[in-house]
């Protein structure tokens, strides 16, 4: 057993400084793989890990493991754009997206971690009739719902913008936008770290390195994992597997509505503040922000085709550039320093699955597509829910997968940011 | 981004095909019979492999062509290009080593041992 700081605070900072930083403890242990588990979490993601914390704090199970094939935050939880927002269209949507920033807004109070958490809004620009149109509609839909939403003329979004390219001479013209102005971006690591520590506190056990090669199954119940660490008995098992989630399925013979792409991010070099806000693009495909490290974090789109292989075509990045140099002309000679690819599951209505399954005590919480992370905390909370109480929570009741079959879709295309 | 082989012009970029998605799904023949899990089956649920995939391409900005493709997807190789209508080549296709194993080449993940 490692011994844990309990509390991050000024004082264990100048308590640590005066050792050189030299004895800070790890943030979570690396534990023994237990024979039996109350609660298996297959995926060590931000998902997976809030699945964890909030079945130990909402629900008191805490004899739990997460299981992760690589490292805790190593897949799509350290590949996104960090953006978080809540302005979506249906009112299921808006329900699940904004208990997740509400939580979000408590976030690092609530780890004693600092998530860095910068509520600088998110401005969806619109530049053809038929974008201020739908924008407005899902302004409206909005503020119904309760969520804060703004529409901003183009001499508004100039002043709250001043770098955007508000010339009506550009092919795409900025015709106005709308400003949710709690939304924000994150640091998305600090996510993961927090919520890792924090179910690690509780007494779940974080087991990386292990991935699983097969689900036990006795009379239509699941009985436990088969991983590359030995077998592990369960009688409840979440799958939190993001891009894997097909595969995961296929072994326990279950067919998704998903398909797995390629989606890719870049950052340039970094610079002084320069863009204070999150500005995003339906129509000519770009969104960009700027790290607190000074770079522009911007967001391509997904790939055509479906991949594993968490690279994507150099065409996708050359199309959002194109659109971020229109946008934004001043950015045209800065250099991009990192660029990558993870692999997100797309479902036909962009819509998440958060579900029991037709076998007792399986569940996939999947088919966040291009974009999760903003619902972190949400999903992790409602999962919870639905594993412990072997019924959904009332906000992913509507996530089902059984939505397939009635027709009862969540067709959120219009409101992802960009259209993937 | 993949070289595409098309049959009817040769070598193209990626970015003047479209994907179909997986291929040999076939229209129900009695759709007036069907319950609403085989509807959901046909219309949503895909088998999105991780390796070995039959899939359909059309040469959209070229010949407009369709035909099918075999990649594995797990590293992006194209294995075979073959027509519509036929039936899919048995490959041996080069499948990750365990079942969400990183294969050795076109993945940035190599965090599993391989056996």
């Amino acid at each position: 057993m490692i011994k844990r700081p309990k509390k991050y605070s000024v004082f264990s900072l100048v308590k640590n400084a005066l050792s050189y930083h030299e004895n800070w403890q790890p943030a979570w242990r690396n534990p023994e793989i237990k024979k039996e588990y109350d609660a298996i979490i297959v995926g060590g993601g931000g998902h997976g890990l809030t699945t964890a914390y909030y079945l130990a704090k909402n629900h008191g199970i805490k004899n739990i493991a997460i299981v992760e094939k690589g490292w805790i935050g190593g897949g799509n939880t350290g590949r996104n754009t960090t953006i978080i927002r809540s302005n979506y269209l249906w009112d299921q949507s808006a329900a699940i997206y904004d208990h997740a920033l509400k939580l979000w807004e408590g976030m690092s109070q609530e780890l004693n971690y600092n998530v860095m958490f910068s509520q600088r809004g998110v401005m969806n620009v619109a530049h053809n009739l038929h974008d201020v149109r739908e924008l407005k509609r899902r302004w409206n839909a909005n503020r119904l719902n309760g969520i804060d939403c703004e529409w901003l003329s183009t001499a508004e979004v100039k002043k709250f913008c001043p770098v955007i390219n508000t010339s009506p001479n550009i092919r795409y013209p900025v015709m106005g936008a709308t400003l949710q102005r709690r939304a924000g971006t994150a640091r998305h690591d600090a996510v993961a770290w927090g919520y890792a520590r924090g179910a690690d506190a509780m007494g779940v056990d974080i087991i990386q390195n292990c991935e699983v090669t097969g689900i036990n199954m006795n009379n239509g119940n699941v009985t436990g994992i088969e991983t590359t660490r030995g077998t592990i008995n369960s009688k409840k098992i979440g799958v939190v597997s993001a891009g894997h989630s097909s595969v995961i399925a296929k072994m326990a013979d279950i067919k998704l509505p998903l398909e797995s792409r390629p989606l890719q991010a870049l950052v340039s070099e970094p610079v002084k503040p320069i863009i204070d806000t999150v500005v995003m693009s339906n129509t000519i495909h770009a969104y960009v922000s700027q790290s607190d490290k000074g770079e522009l974090v911007i967001g391509a789109g997904t790939d055509g085709y479906n991949s594993y292989s968490q690279r994507g075509g150099f065409n996708i990045v050359e199309d959002t550039i194109m659109a971020i140099v229109e946008l934004f002309p001043l950015f045209s000679r800065m250099k991009m320093l990192r660029h990558w690819g993870g692999i997100v599951d797309i479902c036909p209505d962009a819509s998440p699955i958060i579900s029991k399954t037709h076998i007792n005590g399986l569940y996939f919480n999947c088919g966040w597509g291009t974009g999760g992370f903003k619902a972190t905390p949400g999903s992790g909370w409602v999962f919870a829910h639905t594993i412990a109480n072997d019924q959904p929570h009332a906000l992913n009741a509507p996530f089902s997968i059984n939505r397939f079959s009635s027709g009862e879709l969540v067709d959120e295309h219009g409101a992802a940011a960009v259209a993937h | 981004m993949l070289l595409i082989n098309c049959p009817y012009c040769g070598e193209r970029e990626q970015e003047e095909f479209t994907c179909g998605g997986e291929a040999h799904i076939e229209r129900p023949q009695n759709p007036p019979d069907l319950t609403d899990d085989q509807w959901a089956d046909y219309l949503f649920l895909r088998q999105n492999i991780k390796g070995l995939q039959y899939e359909r391409w059309n040469h959209a900005f070229g010949c407009r062509q369709w035909f099918n493709v075999a990649r594995n997807t797990a590293t992006d190789e194209i294995l075979a290009v073959y027509n519509m209508g036929e039936k899919p080549p048995q490959l041996e296709s080069n499948d990750p080593l365990t079942p969400c194993g990183e294969p050795p080449i076109g993945s940035g993940n190599f965090s599993t041992s391989k056996k």
